[in-house]
């Protein structure tokens, strides 16, 4: 110790020792935090290592020590009270040791970023144009709003957004020059790039607007099926063509679409919109100089083969049948069709086939008039399923993803002597389960069962499940495939007795 | 940009990671925010927020007005004459409190202003006739001014004056009387009213003199400067204190005051490393109080504690405080204080971080987080995350170890609920109990009820 010793003194039965370091220096902070690492020391009662400003001797005397006289402020004052002499000598011991304790943790790494919080935080420093928002439903529009704040066009994957959100997200994008994609868009292609549910496709001059997810990936698989590449596939979500939303992203997508170089022919593909709606999206299809295809699906109306093969056409290419894969089978059979569906359109545009000949079906998803199953989805006549739908999504993931709940229906229906033909979708895709045909090849496998399986399969040639390998797996197990969902469900239709009629 | 082709060559995602990757994956440059849930409660209010159209530019032109503002010293002058205070009225620090609910700090400040102007014998009597309502006070605030710690004005006491020209708006602050046993902290013994007396005697006429005799001082020019050399500008003003010296040095010697009393008073002010805080926050309040009161805005004008509340201004809600309740610093105490010594925060000085400085600028001035035995790391991180809740920068206010970016500017009540990230904010502590004086110092945040109770309001605001 380098002090003068200024005095120990006796405190109650304790001991008080008031030392004085003369121009020993060092910063008020870390003398405050020595200070409390020794009072936190066992047998240590009270400490106080400070510099002598008159501050501090003030201080010394509150703390019942006797203030040292003759001191300037460059000198520093150790006043400790302990339990014995012990205490204090260790106390003074550790206080030496701080002060000549070097900091540790030197290297100072300034460019080291915390991740950013926010989408506007994400975006400072320019040169991003789109978002992809993915949030919980109830937090979506926050983040959605934030998007357009910071001028993106934002697609919107997430679900259960209201549509009151939904229209006020519009209307700011619209005001901004913004595209809104979505909510609950799983599938866009921008510039080239997948996002969500996404097929891979090759650059090419189609732009697509579409309402619905599974009906934007059959038209792009199926043009891609005839070498036509798609540059933008812009979902708009399945209300924006509603009375309510009154299909404010579908007028700014053809837009953005109609000025865009590379876009020679714009396809909209979607449910019949509300009839003003309808009325307002011919209009403004009709003041672009590029062709537009209107392929709304519904009763009596193109389905989506037909709506690609028009797009062919305006592109002024050759149109021939999409492939087919597997055995020639023989009917008619007695029994009921079955449909397992993942894709919503897809379900939606066989079922529109299978009325068209059997006159009802029960579904999940029920067309307009026709019969709505129970919540145990037991079969009731023909019967459709798509266990795609919100209801059956809660709580696990899409079937696109997780085929299990299928597969076991698919078992049940090959072992159902009521069970004629099952008709069901294979969708492929970035995203998508990554080997969907080993767990369907091994069903059909082992099933023992002859019922007639066909197989509508949505894929493009880049995707990475291979959708021609994919295809030959399926067939080779039995299993009839088409790359054409309509061209699938009126073969399944016209295996049935009384399907063709 | 309407009509501009769409572009995916960069992405922000927000949300599955399995998006992001599969867009990593085909070549794109993914910008991935941490996302996390907002403020549980908060995300209908949020969301109106949000959608209304008048927020993103409003708040623009909240910090364009902010940075915009000027702030010279003018003049110094007693309340009285300054404020139009008088006899038996105060001013104290944070929203309005009543005396049954006034903290020990608040109590012993006022106390020692109410000896102080004479207007009582002993401290006894001084809390008898402020308990009886023989007296009013309000919130500095409410007068345009701002007070560190509790704040405490009275006629009596002298005040520096500082203007905005741009805004032709003027802002108070009473000259800073050092640190330990002082009004501020709540002390009212002899030998602070000692002290106030010499102030408002000696200190306060010398320093008028030197100010009007020297002309305007650009204090947000200091400010400045001073965060390029180690200070914040809150808990740190060691360099702004010298360099505002230095300003009325010459002046002040040729004031024509004795010698004794120009060292008296270079003595004072130099033995103070906190004087120019109370030249910072004024300066901060002529800035936040310029972006206050537009429409549809969300960026904090003022945070303000009396040591019992802790309370917010929002621009796009004016005058309306949101309260919550104080928290007590985590930080460093004085001598054999500890936790229990201390008052909950109090305090007008955290109009600092609202204007962007103070624990904003931290990674400016390692030295204070120190205080909570944080690293240098944790300041640069610490002004990293007041990014994520403000509007913008002021690139007058630049940081060197930050690549010279400008200090975090416009706290946005949305951003704060949406990332759960609450300001942070460096002060001293006072004791708990009246008279006590200084116990420590350290960082502290406001309450969330300030941030959803205002969020609320602000939805309540939105037109349609």
């Amino acid at each position: 110790m380098t002090g003068t010793d200024a005095g120990t003194q006796q405190a109650g039965t304790g001991v008080r020792r008031v030392d004085i370091r003369p121009g020993t220096y060092a910063d008020s902070i870390g003398l405050m935090q020595i200070s409390q690492e020794l009072q936190q020391r066992d047998g240590v009662r009270a400490a106080l290592v400070a510099m002598a400003t008159e501050l501090n001797l003030e201080l010394l005397a509150t703390m019942q020590f006797d203030p040292p006289s003759d001191t300037s402020p460059n000198d520093m004052v150790v006043a400790i009270e302990g339990d014995d002499d012990a205490a204090v000598e260790a106390a003074v011991a550790a206080l030496d040791a701080a002060l000549v304790r070097r900091p540790t943790g030197g290297h100072i790494d300034a460019g080291q970023e915390s991740p950013p919080s926010t989408i506007e935080a994400a975006v400072r420093g320019g040169g991003v144009e789109l978002a992809l928002v993915s949030t919980p439903g109830r937090f979506a529009t926050i983040d959605a709003a934030a998007a357009l704040d910071a001028e993106l066009d934002v697609m919107i994957f997430s679900d259960n957004v209201s549509v009151e959100q939904e229209v006020a997200l519009k209307e700011r994008a619209g005001a901004a020059g913004r595209l809104v994609m979505g909510p609950d868009c799983g599938t866009a292609v921008v510039d080239g790039v997948g996002l969500g549910f996404a097929n891979v496709v090759r650059p090419g001059p189609v732009g697509i607007v579409a309402a619905s997810g599974t009906g934007a990936q059959h038209l792009m698989a199926l043009l891609d099926g005839a070498d036509i590449g798609v540059t933008h596939c812009i979902g708009v979500g399945g209300r924006d063509l509603s009375s309510k939303v009154q299909g404010r992203s579908t007028h700014a997508a053809l837009d953005r679409l109609a000025t865009d170089e590379r876009i020679e022919v714009i396809v909209v593909v979607s449910k019949p919109p509300a009839d003003d709606v309808r009325a307002a999206v011919t209009a403004h299809a009709g003041t672009l100089a590029k062709p537009t295809v209107l392929g709304y699906l519904g009763a009596g109306l193109p389905d989506l083969t037909e709506t690609a093969a028009s797009v062919a056409r305006a592109v002024g290419d050759e149109w021939s049948p999409p492939p087919r894969w597997g055995p020639v089978l023989e009917g008619p059979r007695p029994g009921q069709l079955r449909g397992l569906f993942a894709g919503g359109t897809l379900c939606d545009e066989a079922m529109l086939v299978a009325v068209g000949a059997l006159g009802t079906v029960s579904s999940n998803i029920p067309l307009a008039g026709q019969h709505a199953l129970d919540e145990s989805l037991a079969a009731h006549g023909h019967t459709f399923i798509d266990f795609g739908d919100d209801r059956l999504t809660v709580g696990r993931p899409h079937p696109m993803i997780d085929a299990t709940l299928r597969l076991e229906r698919l078992k049940a229906e090959l072992a159902d002597p009521e069970c004629a033909v099952v008709l069901l979708d294979v969708v492929l895709g970035r995203g998508a389960h990554p080997d969907p045909a080993t767990d369907l090849v091994d069903v059909l496998a082992t099933s023992g069962s002859d019922t007639p399986v066909v197989v509508s399969l949505v894929g493009t040639r880049d995707d990475p499940q291979a959708r021609d390998g994919t295809a030959r797996r399926l067939a080779a197990a039995g299993a009839v495939v088409h790359a054409s969902n309509a061209a699938a469900a009126r073969e399944a239709v016209g295996l049935l007795a009384g399907g063709a009629r | 940009m309407t009509g501009a082709p769409l572009s995916a060559s960069t992405v922000v995602t927000a949300g599955a990671e399995m998006f992001a990757a599969e867009l990593a994956a085909q070549g794109v440059e993914v910008r991935r925010v941490d996302w996390s849930p907002p403020v549980a409660g908060s995300e209908d209010a949020l969301a109106t927020v949000m959608l209304d159209s008048r927020r993103s530019p409003a708040n623009a032109e909240a910090v364009s007005r902010m940075t915009a503002a000027t702030a010279a010293l003018v003049d110094v002058r007693p309340a009285g004459e300054a404020l139009g205070l008088e006899r038996g009225q105060f001013l104290h620090a944070g929203p309005p409190i009543s005396w049954e609910r006034a903290s020990g700090p608040m109590r012993g400040a006022l106390i020692g202003a109410v000896l102080f102007e004479g207007l009582a014998e002993t401290h006894e009597d001084a809390g008898r006739h402020l308990a009886g309502g023989s007296f009013s006070w309000e919130p500095c605030h409410h007068r345009g001014a701002v007070g560190p710690m509790a704040g405490v004005v009275s006629p009596s006491m002298w005040m520096l004056e500082l203007l905005d020209e741009a805004n032709d708006r003027r802002s108070w602050c009473s000259l800073n009387e050092g640190l330990g046993k002082v009004l501020r902290y709540g002390a009212y013994s002899p030998d602070v009213v000692e002290r106030l007396s010499w102030m408002a005697d000696v200190l306060g006429p010398a320093l008028q003199l030197a100010t009007r005799a020297r002309g305007p001082i650009d204090v947000v020019a200091i400010v400045a400067q001073m965060l390029q050399m180690g200070d914040e500008g809150h808990n740190r003003n060691r360099a702004g204190t010298l360099m505002l010296l230095k300003e009325w040095l010459p002046d002040l010697i040729l004031s024509g005051l004795g010698p004794s009393d120009v060292a008296e008073v270079v003595r004072f002010i130099s033995g103070n490393d906190h004087f120019f805080l109370n030249l910072a926050m004024p300066a901060c309040k002529l800035m936040t109080v310029a972006a206050s009161g537009i429409p549809g805005s969300s960026v904090v004008t003022t945070m303000a504690r009396n040591g019992t509340d802790f309370g917010i201004q929002v621009s796009g809600t004016g005058e309306q405080w949101f309260i919550g309740p104080a928290q007590v610093a985590d930080g460093l105490y004085l001598g054999s204080y500890g936790p229990d010594d201390a008052n909950p925060d109090i305090g007008d000085s955290a109009i600092t971080e609202t204007a962007g400085i103070g624990g904003f600028a931290m990674a400016t001035a390692p030295a204070i987080v120190r205080l909570v035995g944080g690293s240098v790391q944790d300041a640069l991180a610490t002004t990293q995350r007041m990014y994520d809740i403000c509007v913008g920068d002021n690139a007058g206010w630049a940081i060197p170890v930050m690549g010279f970016q400008g200090t975090p500017t416009g706290i946005d009540v949305a951003s704060v609920l949406r990332t759960s990230r609450l300001p942070q904010i460096n002060t001293g502590m006072a004791g708990r109990v009246a008279g006590t004086g200084q116990v420590g110092a350290g960082l502290v945040r406001p309450p969330m009820e300030c941030f959803t109770t205002a969020i609320e309001a602000l939805a309540a605001a939105v037109p349609g």
